[in-house]
């Protein structure tokens, strides 16, 4: 996969005198968005003081990629901790404005957090196993949400580790150690475990950051293969990555949204001046 | 420079600071060899004197027969047991206790005053004289329920069996990486069920290190029994009376001006080194193993 299969090999044609591809590889060319399935309206986000988000609003399409990029500090990854509401852990973290996640909006109090983390889920830049058997890593947390008994519960950590590619790994070790794995396939464990789950909307912080490229490889593939049924949001410093994988990018910059839009667009004919100093690699 | 560069060589010049520092060097180092000789000699000595003394004594009937009046051949049996059932009460009421007070430590109360409060008065609990806290069971325990029992001895034990499992559950639960942590919350986890199915168990190995050391520092306490469950000469296993042990024992016939008294201090003494020795061990070991399943 990675390259999309009607697009070559494309230039930024944005800046005439540079004949420099985007790092050999074409941003996806499709276009078209689908309706969103997560919609955030004016969100500001705070650490204690420190206004870490301003004013952002952004549509992220069902059923597609949205990429987040741009310098470290920006942002990217505290709006995805939003999305699950992963900073209410923290005292003095908050969020103003709306989420909207199927016309609720999740900034809400009344909100059933565990409710909301079982409908999107989280997988984190280094891979993070329990320190439990594979199987128990994947019945973990389908019993939070559901009672199944013995052989639905088997067939659904067969269909989770199928729908990440670990399954030929894994079947014959269902019930060693998950800290046995490779890096590569613990990460591959723990996207079978949010998939067990069944949420609506997947959030990948920087899953690849800590695996090398082959692992890499078979991580975007999955990602490609996965969003046939959940929403995906990914927080990138790798623009390859981002043009390999999204059908939507989204650039930060200090706190601000600068620029969305779709992958091909936005790496081709950005249309701030800062996306396109950014994405050519002049500042960082 | 020019011949450094033509001829190089990692041959320093023997300059006069040079040679000052090697001389520094070897002088800290004699510092430090003869210190750990020093420290070596003396627990050798002790071992040494401690095992040629026991086991010189030792006997079959130690394990047979209860303490009796001198010359009459009596063994340690009631003061093991004694200890045994002390010990195991002791560690099953502090250790839940301390378990829980590290994992709100830990978990709950991480940089709140309270936590901080609770940490620091946990910590002098740690390094109390255990005669303190033998006192503080004889005025709350012994002298309201008028009279030294088992039950008084399993307090206090407790008492110091708590700031120990404390420390270390804390310890080791805040060595779990967050990301864990956010890994369960983030699969729709409440808090508790993290806690019990996530932490515990990264942590596991670690909280048995500790209850285990709590053991080893527990069975050889003498000083908060004095005055609590006090010793007995017969055999007894009722809690509601004073209660024999092997520390208190030893305190009695090394004390004593009778011979075989006092070959039966030395083999307790023996006994009660090797059982800590033992548990120091095993506790070392899970200590060991953890990493290598990480």
């Amino acid at each position: 996969m990675a390259m999309s299969n009607d697009s070559p090999s494309v230039a930024v044609a944005a800046d005439p005198g540079s004949t420099r591809s985007f790092g050999g590889v074409a941003a996806r060319s499709r276009a078209t968005l689908n309706e969103p399935r997560i919609s955030c309206r004016n969100l500001d986000f705070f650490y204690g003081d420190n206004q870490a988000l301003k004013g952002i609003t952004l549509d992220f399409p069902d059923r597609q990629v949205t990429g987040m990029i741009g310098p470290s500090g920006c942002g990217k990854s505290t709006l995805l901790r939003v999305l699950n509401r992963m900073y209410s852990l923290y005292p003095g973290q908050r969020a103003t404005g709306e989420v909207i996640l199927d016309g609720e909006n999740i900034l809400s109090d009344k909100v059933d957090l565990n409710f909301l983390r079982s409908r999107v889920g989280m997988v984190f830049q280094k891979p993070t196993p329990f320190p439990m058997t594979i199987y128990e890593n994947i019945s973990f947390g389908v019993k939070l949400h559901e009672k199944l008994g013995k052989r639905e519960m088997d067939e659904r950590v067969e269909w989770s580790l199928r729908r990440a590619a670990i399954w030929d790994e894994a079947k014959d070790r269902l019930h060693t150690n998950a800290m046995g794995l490779s890096g590569g396939q613990q990460q591959r464990l723990c996207i079978a475990r949010t998939i067990a789950v069944k949420p609506e909307v997947i959030l990948f912080d920087e899953p690849t950051s800590a695996l090398d490229p082959i692992s890499t490889l078979k991580i975007e593939e999955l990602i490609d293969e996965l969003k046939r049924d959940f929403t995906i949001v990914i927080v990138t410093h790798n623009m390859q990555q981002a043009a390999r994988c999204a059908d939507q990018v989204a650039f930060f910059f200090l706190g601000e949204l600068i620029e969305v839009s779709p992958a091909a667009e936005l790496f081709t004919r950005p249309k701030h001046p800062k996306t396109q100093e950014y994405i050519t690699g002049r500042f960082s | 420079m020019a011949d450094a560069l033509s001829a190089p060589t990692l041959r320093r010049p023997a300059t006069a600071l040079a040679r000052r520092r090697k001389r520094m060097d070897r002088l800290i180092g004699l510092f430090a060899y003869a210190s750990t000789a020093i420290g070596l000699f003396f627990l050798g000595w002790l071992l040494v004197t401690l095992i040629g003394r026991g086991a010189a004594a030792f006997d079959v009937t130690i394990f047979t027969k209860s303490t009796a009046p001198p010359g009459s051949g009596g063994g340690l049996l009631n003061a093991m047991v004694g200890t045994l059932i002390q010990t195991v009460l002791g560690t099953a009421i502090g250790a839940p206790i301390g378990l829980l007070v590290g994992t709100y430590l830990a978990e709950y109360a991480r940089n709140s005053v309270l936590g901080n409060t609770v940490r620091f008065v946990s910590d002098i609990l740690l390094s109390a004289p255990s005669i303190l806290i033998g006192l503080f069971v004889y005025q709350l325990i012994v002298i309201n329920t008028g009279g030294f029992s088992g039950w008084a001895g399993v307090v206090a034990l407790a008492i110091i069996v708590i700031p120990v499992v404390v420390r270390t559950t804390e310890d080791m639960l805040r060595l779990i990486p967050d990301t864990l942590r956010e890994a369960a919350i983030g699969l729709g986890s409440p808090k508790w069920v993290m806690i019990r199915f996530v932490c515990y168990r990264a942590a596991m190995q670690g909280i048995i290190t500790g209850v285990l050391l709590a053991v080893a520092r527990i069975a050889g306490e003498t000083a908060p029994l004095l005055f609590t469950s006090l010793g007995n000469l017969n055999w007894s296993t009722d809690l509601n009376e004073a209660m024999p042990s092997l520390p208190i024992t030893i305190y009695q016939y090394a004390a004593s001006p009778y011979d075989d008294w006092i070959a039966l201090a030395w083999v307790g003494a023996l006994i009660i080194t090797v059982a800590v020795l033992a548990i120091n061990i095993v506790a070392r070991y899970l200590i060991r193993t953890e990493p290598s399943r990480k």
